[in-house]
């Protein structure tokens, strides 16, 4: 057990000093929702109109809306970024190494998965501090209560990503999964608008939107935030980050060998 | 025996990489993997590091059952992979604490066997460089101080020299045979590079997936030189 714990410090923090060491990539983290946040949510807030709806207890702008979507779009590139990653060679060369290690598989992935995910919730909050400096503030305990809904978001997105490097060959795969994985996955979702407005435009589009799991893990962040329990989004998520999940361990079982795909 | 392989087969889809290959490396023994590329040297290599999963035939390392007992066949298994396996942006005394503690060593206990790790590949002044700023030569020999952290029974190397010139390669070559003998780790070292091979070696002859010849080199060339004997077995230009 002793092995198993010094194991996983190692891999959390090795996770820790490659994004320390990665300046561009914790900017771009920053900027890509402050972006969002304070350019397109201004030209959105004029083109709709949101109602009171929960958790929100009187009328929102459209940045304040947005503001739990993209803390979910934070958790959702970084948990691609830091698995797809993997596909370099390079990268390929220090996973071949990882699980070399004397120790389950299962907990190597786990492990590497709890260092992204801690990293992802750091730079949330580095958003979350950003966003208050632009007046955009939440009941202070929803910075506390909106954590373990960040714990189970970024382990649900880091585990898809996880499950995601073990099926794709090359890196120029990427932005195949930039066009079929993040992208509906953040559009079909209620991150930039809420659920009843996707229905009035589409029903179906509704449906879908309400199928995602991203969507859920919205939903969870958005309510956590305002101090409040979603138990359907929590389900959902839930059951999404352990069938995730199980797909990683599925996808790097040497029986399959993911290697001998990718040659 | 400190490696055994009995009947491997594999093959990736309809495509045989490996057919029935058997061998044994005793114990401190330096084996040599020779095999013209393409030989099946890699696949052997992903089955004996458990990337993949032995699909007939059995491996044996330090006595455990690769199938049976993973974990306890990996603690005693150290690997030198031939691509680099360094964190580039980690110094080289971070990326061996990293691997020791991949193997549960942490603290003075682990400090202290990098030292000495360091120290026997005369490395230990460059333990605070950056991995980045290595040339291939100490890269690799970080590698190798870092496959032997944990004091592994068997030794693997894939193809270790790849890219480096021909002193560094030379050095490093006699620096695994040193080990072999001082310290009775058992190696088994790939290559298509036949100057790497000493007489008193054993010479395991892979070629398109099976093993052709096993034996002490200087009994399986006899009067040929090495290259001759390996070009008219494998029917490779040297």
């Amino acid at each position: 057990m002793r092995h198993a714990l010094i194991a996983m410090r190692a891999i959390v923090l090795r996770e820790a000093l490659r994004f320390v060491h990665q300046r561009e990539r914790f900017i771009a983290a920053l900027v890509r929702p402050l972006v969002w946040l304070l350019v397109f949510a201004a030209g959105f807030r004029a083109a709709l109109g949101l109602s009171i709806s929960p958790p929100y207890q009187t009328y929102i702008t459209y940045e304040t809306y947005i503001v739990p979507g993209l803390c979910g779009m934070i958790l959702l590139f970084n948990g691609m970024q830091s698995s797809l990653s993997l596909v370099y060679d390079r990268e390929m060369g220090s996973m071949r190494l990882l699980l070399t290690a004397p120790l389950s598989r299962t907990w190597l992935l786990f492990s590497k998965l709890l260092g992204s995910t801690i990293i992802s919730i750091l730079q949330v909050y580095a958003f979350l501090l950003a966003a208050w400096l632009f007046d955009i503030t939440l009941p202070p305990l929803g910075y506390l209560t909106v954590l373990p809904a960040l714990v189970l978001g970024g382990l649900m997105l880091g585990a898809l990503g996880l499950a995601l490097s073990s099926f794709i060959k090359q890196l120029e795969n990427f932005a195949g999964v930039m066009n079929f994985v993040i992208f509906p996955m953040f559009f079909l979702s209620s991150a930039l608008y809420p659920l009843w407005k996707m229905a009035e435009s589409s029903e179906l589009l509704h449906d879908i939107c309400a199928a995602n799991p991203f969507t859920h893990v919205v939903e969870l962040i958005r309510f956590a935030l305002y101090v409040e329990w979603n138990g359907m989004a929590f389900f959902w998520s839930a059951l999404a980050t352990a069938a995730f999940m199980a797909l990683a361990v599925w996808g790097y079982d040497p029986a399959r060998g993911m290697m001998t795909r990718k040659g | 025996m400190s490696l055994q392989v009995s009947d491997l087969s594999f093959s990736y889809g309809t495509k045989t990489a490996l057919d029935g290959v058997s061998f044994s490396v005793g114990h401190g023994q330096f084996a040599a993997l020779l095999g013209p590329n393409g030989a099946g040297k890699s696949t052997l290599f992903s089955l004996l590091t458990r990337l993949f999963v032995t699909q007939t035939g059995e491996i044996s390392i330090a006595g455990h059952d690769l199938k049976t007992a993973p974990l306890a066949a990996m603690a005693d298994l150290g690997v030198v992979f031939q691509q680099t396996t360094l964190d580039l942006d980690l110094t080289v005394r971070q990326n061996l604490r990293y691997f020791a503690a991949l193997h549960g060593l942490s603290g003075r206990a682990a400090d202290n066997r990098i030292d000495a790790a360091l120290e026997r590949l005369g490395m230990e002044e460059r333990a605070g460089e950056k991995a980045r700023g290595l040339n291939g030569g100490h890269r690799r020999r970080t590698e190798i101080a870092r496959a032997l952290l944990h004091d592994p029974k068997v030794l693997l190397l894939d193809e270790p020299t790849v890219g480096l010139d021909v002193p560094t390669r030379g050095a490093l070559t006699r620096h695994i045979h040193d080990l072999c003998s001082d310290t009775g780790v058992t190696v088994l070292w790939a290559t298509h590079l036949t100057d790497e091979v000493l007489d008193s070696d054993q010479v395991i002859l892979l070629h398109r997936g099976e093993v052709l010849a096993d034996g002490r080199c200087g009994a399986l060339r006899g009067d040929a030189a090495l290259p001759d004997y390996f070009a008219r077995m494998t029917g490779a230009p040297v």
